[in-house]
């Protein structure tokens, strides 16, 4: 048993510090936004225009002209700002946001991720994720430990077409949190009840596996 | 008093002519010029290269471009969400470029600003890298990317004056502001047109001299994409 995909979303905000402006990407790390700890104070970056999303608004009270990434109708913080797409992606390239999480379809041991396109399958774009990764220095990817099929997607290099190289630094799956080290993918915690076997087993890149390694807590 | 008000939205196209390049602002369905567009599809013109983030949905926004059969190529950055355009690239009646979404955002600026090119990180190491003059600055990779260089802007602005100054509103601003003054010719359509004047010029985001031609758009739909609201 593994984490399920909000409980990886609840370890990555343990990561959160006050003061941090953080970008999420769609899917599980749209999550994290809800396990925001108690005390900390931080502003959520959307690409399309926004420093400090607040809660998704009262129905009856969405405003079309109020959007995130995803398309979604959302509501400001206090204290939040709006501002055009260059300016939005000068906060990502001057390396502004304190931390990126995005989703991935494979990632290398080199920190290599590939999450925006499958070879004959219908490509939708890229949207702001290889500017995102070209230009963050802390970036977290939440993602599943397997594909569908069942395959490993924490691989020596990434066979899927690349969003950016060498750039995560953490990854957090149902299985472990591991960070990127020169010498592979280094476990740093393991989900409850899944043993170091599972993970192995998982794991097509290079693992390292320190003598103790601790539960992970949500 | 410098003026850019024109009473029509055929007015302000006057001058578009079939294989142009057009860039359009909004983001997904947020802050898009739907007179424009809608007058676009209706025309007999047709062939055009179209510079947007999104390719709309199918019925409407820039769909209503792929739906009239009017586009020959798309320059964006995720283009999901529309049948009719997926129908198209597959069927390569069109073609289509995917950008890295601050790569396009700053090839609008660079047009507007008067720069040819510029350095990005965006890419680096993927197929969007494929071609192109790759630099080192202090350690770290980067692509030479070139500013657009396009025949129309069409974009939406919450307020203007009829000396084409603009105001936005939330995240309907996007790409808009980028690509005022970044082709030829640049219209700007309002839901309010107001004397010119009448807006404090503290408050104006993008100035008139980056805007030919503004009018009054009318039957603003402004369709939400994906309404999300609180559980209660």
């Amino acid at each position: 048993m593994g984490l399920t995909k909000n409980q990886i979303a609840k370890r990555i905000a343990q990561e959160l510090q006050s003061g941090y402006y953080v970008n999420l990407g769609i899917g599980i790390p749209t999550l994290v936004a809800n396990y925001v700890p108690e005390g900390i104070e931080i502003a959520f970056q959307s690409e399309n225009g926004i420093l400090g999303i607040g809660p998704f608004p009262m129905p009856g009270e969405e405003d079309p002209d109020l959007i995130n990434a995803g398309k979604q109708t959302i509501t400001p913080q206090l204290g939040a700002s709006y501002f055009d797409s260059s300016i939005s992606f000068g906060m990502i390239r001057g390396k502004h946001i304190d931390l990126t999480v995005l989703g991935a379809m494979e990632v290398s041991e080199q920190g290599d991720i590939a999450n925006w396109k499958i070879p004959e399958k219908l490509v939708k774009g890229m949207g702001g994720a290889m500017d995102l990764v070209a230009s963050s220095d802390n970036i977290i990817v939440a993602m599943m430990h397997t594909n569908p099929k069942g395959e490993s997607k924490l691989r020596t290099e990434c066979t899927l077409p690349l969003t950016g190289v060498r750039c995560v630094k953490r990854i957090v799956t149902d299985l472990a949190v591991l960070d990127v080290t020169k010498e592979g993918f280094l476990i740093k915690e393991r989900a409850k009840g899944v043993d170091i076997e599972e993970i192995k087993r998982f794991t097509q890149g290079k693992l390292i596996i320190p003598d103790e390694i601790p539960e992970i807590q949500v | 008093m410098i003026r850019k008000k024109v009473d029509t939205v055929h007015e302000a196209l006057e001058g578009i002519q079939s294989g142009m390049t057009l860039m359009l602002g909004g983001f997904g369905l947020c802050g898009i010029p739907e007179n424009l567009i809608r007058a676009l599809a209706e025309s007999s013109h047709k062939d055009f290269c179209c510079i947007s983030a999104n390719a709309g949905v199918d019925d409407f926004g820039l769909g209503l471009l792929f739906g009239a059969q009017k586009v020959k190529k798309m320059i964006g950055s995720y283009v999901g969400e529309n049948e009719e355009f997926e129908r198209q690239m597959l069927a390569k009646e069109i073609e289509v470029i995917l950008t890295p979404m601050g790569t396009l955002a700053e090839k609008c600026r660079a047009a507007q600003m008067g720069i040819p090119a510029f350095f990005t990180p965006a890419g680096y190491g993927t197929e969007v890298a494929e071609g192109k003059e790759i630099r080192k600055f202090n350690g770290k990779n980067y692509l030479l990317e070139m500013a657009y260089a396009s025949d129309f802007s069409l974009v939406k602005a919450w307020k203007g004056d009829e000396s084409g100054n603009l105001i936005f509103r939330g995240t309907a601003r996007n790409f808009n502001p980028l690509m005022c003054g970044a082709s030829t010719i640049t219209v700007a359509e309002v839901e309010e047109l107001v004397p010119t004047g009448s807006l404090d010029p503290n408050q104006i985001h993008t100035p008139g001299i980056f805007v030919d031609r503004i009018f009054q758009g009318s039957r603003y739909e402004k369709r939400i994409e994906r309404r999300t609201v609180q559980n209660t």
